[in-house]
């Protein structure tokens, strides 16, 4: 799983150059320069309003920039997006009327990964005595933790992450914590928007004008 | 491909648990083609001549029913943006969910379909010909409904603008699969208008999967 995204990987994973964004007639920010290196996660603070989600989507290829450039490393940005980007925004993606095991399945396999990756994220994730519960029936927490399974079970080098770690309690911010150290440890890159520290180190990033 | 069938499968799940709303939209047929009769008062033999449009006209107005929560439910709770992610462009994601929809919806409703225009007149012999070419217009009703769904991302009362948009582009399908029912009724083949009938759905097959994956990141953005 390490070497598969090692090989993956040039030292800058994603390079941003001069890029402004808008929303609808108001102007986020100009001129961003950014650069997420592997093994490296950045912290992406500012006010509320400030951009940073916009930043995420724009990476992520949800926003059009108004000017400026999103590069990937060795790939171009359609097939970046579609193989090593993972995406964990305020809305999880998790459908109340299935059961946990079941869209834990569909999550994990569409962004391609494989039994064992999933066996060892609900491992990781202490997720068993959930799996046969319907998703409606779990707390904020606990859905935050089935949806971040998918991180950990389909090995994706770059995580883009928007307030990941609002739901959760102490106990698992630490074990997230865990879970992205070892993530860059293998070579991964971790972009979040923030308003607490990250539970690794991070280097801190603020959008604003 | 891989990732395909399994969000195929998942679409399948998700269109059959949870409110069976294939069996909402062949409640609806059946109850639209009941009412027909009673509407147009005593002579059944006065409908006899428009029963296959007739038919044809409920099938569209059931294809309908539940277009609004193919790609709305995945807007709202953001499994769109995962979708958008996957290891497959859009456009064949689009194509898997019209499957789906079409196996989910245009198969109980073609199963339904041979009923409800013996209901309305329709000789029994030709049920076979009315499943057949609800089936092959059921696939193009996916389609082209899934343009409409996209389209409709976000907006309010979105089921009433898929309505809108949808019905003028169901004309096509709606007068060849008619047409092919008067044409076997009458005696002719009806094998040139089920020709023109799967041409359509073959166009729509090929076109909208595009339209929709570039409403859907127009809806994203």
């Amino acid at each position: 799983m390490g070497i598969a995204i090692r090989s993956q990987l040039a030292a800058a994973m994603i390079t941003v150059r001069g890029l402004s964004l808008s929303r609808g007639e108001r102007v986020l920010f100009t001129g961003l320069d950014l650069a997420l290196a592997a093994g490296e996660a950045v912290a992406l603070t500012g006010a509320n309003g400030a951009g940073k989600t916009s930043l995420l989507r724009a990476i992520a290829g949800f926003l059009r920039p108004d000017a400026g450039e999103i590069a990937f490393a060795e790939a171009d940005p359609a097939e970046a997006r579609a193989r090593a980007l993972h995406w964990l925004g305020h809305l999880d993606g998790l459908k109340g009327a299935r059961r946990a095991r079941e869209e834990l399945a569909f999550q994990a396999g569409w962004l391609g990964a494989d039994p064992a990756g999933v066996a060892a994220a609900v491992d990781v994730l202490a997720l068993q005595p959930l799996l046969d519960l319907e998703v409606r029936k779990l707390s904020a927490g606990q859905r935050r933790r089935l949806a971040f399974a998918r991180l950990v079970a389909a090995p994706r080098p770059v995580w883009l992450l928007d307030e990941p770690f609002a739901p959760l309690d102490a106990r698992w911010r630490g074990a997230l914590g865990v879970i992205m150290q070892a993530h860059l440890d293998k070579g991964g890159a971790i972009l979040a928007a923030v308003h607490d520290p990250l539970p690794v180190p991070a280097r801190a990033v603020e959008i604003g004008r | 491909m891989r990732a395909l069938l399994i969000l195929w499968r998942r679409e399948l799940a998700l269109a059959w648990g949870g409110g069976g709303g294939p069996l909402l939209a062949c409640g609806f047929f059946l109850c639209l083609t009941a009412l027909v009769p009673l509407a147009a008062g005593g002579d059944p033999a006065g409908l006899r001549p428009v029963a296959g449009g007739i038919a044809w006209l409920a099938l569209a107005l059931s294809s309908i029913l539940s277009l609004e929560r193919l790609f709305e439910r995945d807007f709202e709770d953001g499994a769109l943006d995962l979708l958008a992610l996957g290891p497959v462009p859009l456009e064949l994601a689009v194509v898997a969910k019209a499957k789906a929809q079409w196996l989910a919806v245009g198969g109980p409703l073609a199963v339904t379909a041979p009923l409800a225009a013996i209901t309305l007149g329709l000789p029994p012999a030709q049920a076979p010909l009315v499943a057949l070419s609800a089936l092959i217009g059921g696939l193009g009703f996916a389609f082209t409904g899934a343009l409409g769904a996209a389209l409709a991302l976000g907006s309010k009362r979105g089921g009433l603008l898929i309505a809108v948009v949808v019905l003028p582009l169901f004309i096509p399908p709606v007068v060849f699969g008619a047409g092919a029912l008067e044409r076997a009724v009458n005696g002719l083949s009806p094998t040139p208008a089920l020709a023109l009938l799967a041409a359509y759905v073959l166009f729509a097959a090929a076109v909208t999967p595009f339209a929709a994956a570039a409403a859907i990141r127009n809806a994203q953005g």
